[in-house]
């Protein structure tokens, strides 16, 4: 993927204080937070859905997603609109900042630990001025199995 | 290609073109001597031809051609329509819809139409169909090519100019010339023998072709396929006066032609295509003669084509006006200002006469779909051993567009299913006193806001009891639950999942497998099924469904501060109910609903709403069916009736419990869309 090209443009977002890259290729769109209608009967993380200028998009709130405490939305919670393959999501994280140029040779291997997120979700970590950012791996994060064993159990009736 | 812009007309006509071919032929088969019919077919097939020939589908028009020249036999009383040929027939139609479909998914339409055309060449010229191009037949044949004919191999537009030429008072001769041994320049030779050709009359081949001819590629003999009208005697003569010349063989083409198709048709696998190739490009200018002969027929009519994604397209931008047209209406009432009601209320309803608009050019006749089947009854009754007489009603009633794409299948279904299945074999009908031809009745009407298509038949009807043992032993009802069905209700259970996957269904004398199959596509579409039997008598299978999917009237209800959306089509009528008359039965809320128990559904508690539990006195109900069956849904408010835009909730979320789409509301707010069927068994 990206990762060949000397530079692997992102989006950097903060999540409980921490920073991760989102490949600006797949983001549509930064919103702020706006009138989400809950979805019953999905996974916990799955907030519900927007109007997204007349498409109706899944929004995904990623710390639930990976299993941080929930907080308040705040002025700086925003909504990523992320459209990889056929699906158009929206993930809300605690701060998006601006697009940042991560130089290959600062792109290492996840390690082993990372600490606050699983590290299933993390594809390479990237040091850049004394900031380390994880690089997400949206194919998992997205990732339909997981998403599957988190849905509740059917209807009953 | 330079072509791509024609080839999307290109393939529509075609298809069009070919289903005219499929119905007419089965006319054609009940009507021999019908004229009419048999004009049909051949402009049918001459426009086919002309098109695929233009746009350089080559093996689309030999095999076109073929037919076309069948037809003409059979229009000039050559040749009598018999069964067997009409099967040929069908069988080059099947081929020519596979290489058109080839083509619209971007191949080349090239197939292997080899054996066809020599069937029907056989046919042309009235000889025995032989069923399949026996292999054995090869040894004999292939022996009688080599001393008939030089010519085996002449390609449609040859075969054409020769069948003119004769028409026209010219002969064609089969010209073998032989040069003296001792010839030093043999393609000198040659050059001047086709010299005098040329004064006479046209050279319409050579064997060896003229390339090789040119390289002296040949021994000592070649043979011209002429059309002159001079005599054989004289032509001999004139290409005598060439020196070096042994011999010259003169002979009437026609008299071989015969010998060779035969011969032709039987070796079809064996030959040589690279040099029927090669003959086709040398004759090249020929073809382009032919092919400016076609003429297209114009068919005039006030109708445009309109590309199906423009159509989407401007269902979607009026989609868009729907929503603001919400929002527009809840201002104005918010405002209650006269002249802005005033406007509003006018923009509504000319929206609403665009909308009609709209919805109606979607709306396509259920013909398209309808079309198919006539041919599929005529082979599957041929299949299966039986007489079936297939009634069509109504092809002319209208459907959206989304929900023609869709219905084509379960009704394929339905109808081997009832020929399966329901209809018995004639010595059965006639045993039971029944005529030995089965009847098979395809019906479609509108009725209100939608559509029915009923697939009815008189054969065995469905076993009752069979069914029950059925869906006891495969756990899809208890022997309890059984005895206290109506008939309809058990009908039902042959479409229930439990009982298809089953294997060997098929030895209830009922229906077949993969019905749960008909039933999701047809309620993924909004509609319903039902089935009514009388042992004995036949069945009748009613699929109801709406006039469009896409813009849909909805009751919105508040359950806490969420909306819903409940689908009209699927609402009795609401109704408020005191909580002193909700019953319990089984430990679940039900109501006396005008005689009925009808089972409550809490949405709130089936959809999680995050509330402080409330007591209330009074319950908000929307009374629900689904077939027979009803419940009540215990909402909090009753907010209004709506039109509203269906929208997907997005491929993430995949199939969500009771939840069928999403809407935007007039302040931009999602409201989700209740699919009422899942609180239903």
């Amino acid at each position: 993927m990206k990762e060949e090209t000397s530079n692997y443009k992102s989006i950097i977002i903060e999540l409980e204080k921490e920073e991760y890259a989102i490949p600006v290729d797949v983001v549509g769109a930064i919103e702020r937070i706006q009138h989400i209608t809950r979805v019953p009967r999905t996974a916990s993380f799955v907030k519900g859905v927007i109007n997204l200028r007349g498409v109706v998009t899944p929004i995904i709130d990623l710390r639930e997603r990976f299993g941080m405490e929930s907080v308040a939305y705040t002025e700086s919670t925003r909504i990523i609109i992320v459209h990889m393959g056929q699906f158009n999501v929206g993930f809300i994280v605690d701060a998006a900042y601006d697009v940042l140029d991560i130089p290959e040779e600062s792109i290492e291997p996840a390690p082993q630990v990372i600490g606050t997120v699983d590290a299933d979700y993390i594809k390479s970590v990237a040091k850049v001025d004394k900031r380390l950012i994880l690089m997400l791996d949206l194919e998992k994060v997205l990732s339909h199995e997981s998403y599957q064993a988190a849905k509740s159990t059917e209807f009953e009736g | 290609m330079e072509n791509n812009e024609y080839l999307e007309v290109f393939i529509e006509e075609s298809k069009e073109h070919i289903q005219s071919l499929n119905d007419q032929l089965l006319i054609l088969e009940n009507e021999p001597a019908n004229m009419d019919t048999i004009g049909e077919i051949f402009r049918s097939a001459h426009t086919l031809k002309g098109m695929a020939a233009t746009m350089g589908f080559q093996d689309l028009a030999d095999l076109t051609h073929k037919m076309e020249n069948v037809l003409d036999a059979v229009r000039n009383h050559h040749v009598n329509i018999t069964s067997p040929i009409i099967d040929v027939l069908f069988q080059a139609v099947d081929q020519l819809e596979g290489m058109v479909f080839d083509i619209a998914e971007g191949g080349n339409g090239a197939a292997d139409v080899k054996e066809l055309v020599h069937t029907l060449q056989a046919i042309e010229q009235n000889q025995e169909v032989i069923e399949a191009i026996p292999a054995n037949a090869h040894a004999t044949v292939e022996t009688a090519l080599n001393q008939a004919s030089a010519f085996a191999q002449l390609d449609q537009f040859e075969l054409a100019i020769l069948d003119q030429s004769s028409e026209n008072g010219f002969q064609n001769l089969q010209v073998t010339i032989k040069l003296n041994e001792h010839c030093l320049l043999k393609a000198a030779r040659v050059y001047m023998v086709f010299e005098v050709l040329e004064q006479i009359g046209e050279v319409i081949k050579s064997n060896p072709t003229v390339q090789e001819l040119e390289e002296e590629n040949f021994d000592l003999t070649f043979h011209v396929l002429l059309v002159t009208k001079d005599t054989a005697d004289l032509v001999k003569q004139k290409i005598l006066k060439v020196s070096e010349i042994e011999e010259v063989i003169t002979e009437s083409f026609s008299s071989v032609q015969e010998q060779a198709d035969q011969a032709d048709s039987a070796s079809g696998e064996n030959a040589d295509r690279q040099e029927a190739n090669e003959s086709l490009s040398s004759k090249q200018d020929k073809q382009q003669e032919v092919n400016q002969k076609k003429k297209t027929s114009g068919v005039s009519n006030k109708t445009i084509r309109v590309n199906i994604d423009r159509l989407d397209g401007l269902m979607n931008l009026f989609e868009e006006l729907v929503i603001d047209r919400g929002r527009l209406e809840q201002i104005s009432a918010n405002l209650k200002h006269a002249e802005l009601q005033e406007t509003v209320e006018r923009m509504t309803r000319i929206s609403g006469d665009l909308q009609n608009i709209i919805l109606n050019m979607r709306m396509v006749p259920i013909e398209q779909v309808f079309n198919r089947f006539p041919r599929m009854v005529r082979q599957l009754s041929k299949d299966l051993g039986k007489q079936i007489n297939l009634e069509i009603i109504g092809a002319e009633t209208e459907l959206d567009r989304t929900v023609i794409d869709e219905i084509g299948d379960p009704l394929v279904h339905l109808i081997r299913n009832a020929l399966d299945h329901g209809v018995e074999t004639p010595a059965v009908r006639k045993q039971n006193g029944k005529n030995e031809e089965g009847q098979l009745l395809l019906k479609a009407y509108h009725s209100g806001n939608h559509v029915f298509i009923e697939i009815s038949d008189d054969g065995a009807g469905i076993n009752r009891d069979k069914v029950i043992k059925k869906a006891v032993s495969n756990q899809v009802i208890t022997e309890e639950e059984a005895s206290h069905l109506t008939d309809k209700q058990v009908y039902q259970l042959i479409m229930s999942s439990g009982f298809s996957t089953a294997d060997k269904i098929s030895d209830v004398s009922g229906r077949g497998v993969g019905l749960d199959v008909v039933k999701n596509t047809i309620e993924s579409l909004g509609g319903t099924i039902t089935i009514e039997s009388e042992e004995g008598k036949g069945s009748l299978f009613s699929i109801q469904l709406p006039l469009t999917l896409s813009i849909i009237p909805v009751l919105l209800v508040e359950v806490v501060r969420e909306k819903y959306a409940v689908p009209l089509s699927s609402i009795i009528e609401t109704a408020i109910i005191n909580k002193v008359d909700i019953l319990n039965a089984h430990n679940k809320q039900v109501i006396d609903f005008r005689g009925k128990v009808v089972p409550l559904i809490n949405l709130k508690q089936i959809f999680e709403v995050p509330a402080e539990e409330e007591e209330e006195t009074f319950y908000s109900v929307v009374i629900i069916r689904k077939g027979d069956k009803m419940a009540g849904l215990i909402v909090d408010r009753f907010i209004g009736q709506q039109e509203v835009v269906l929208k997907s909730l997005g491929e993430y979320l995949g199939d969500v419990f009771a939840i069928s789409g999403a809407t935007i509301l007039g302040d931009g707010q999602v409201a989700l869309i209740i699919d009422t069927n899942s609180f239903i068994n």
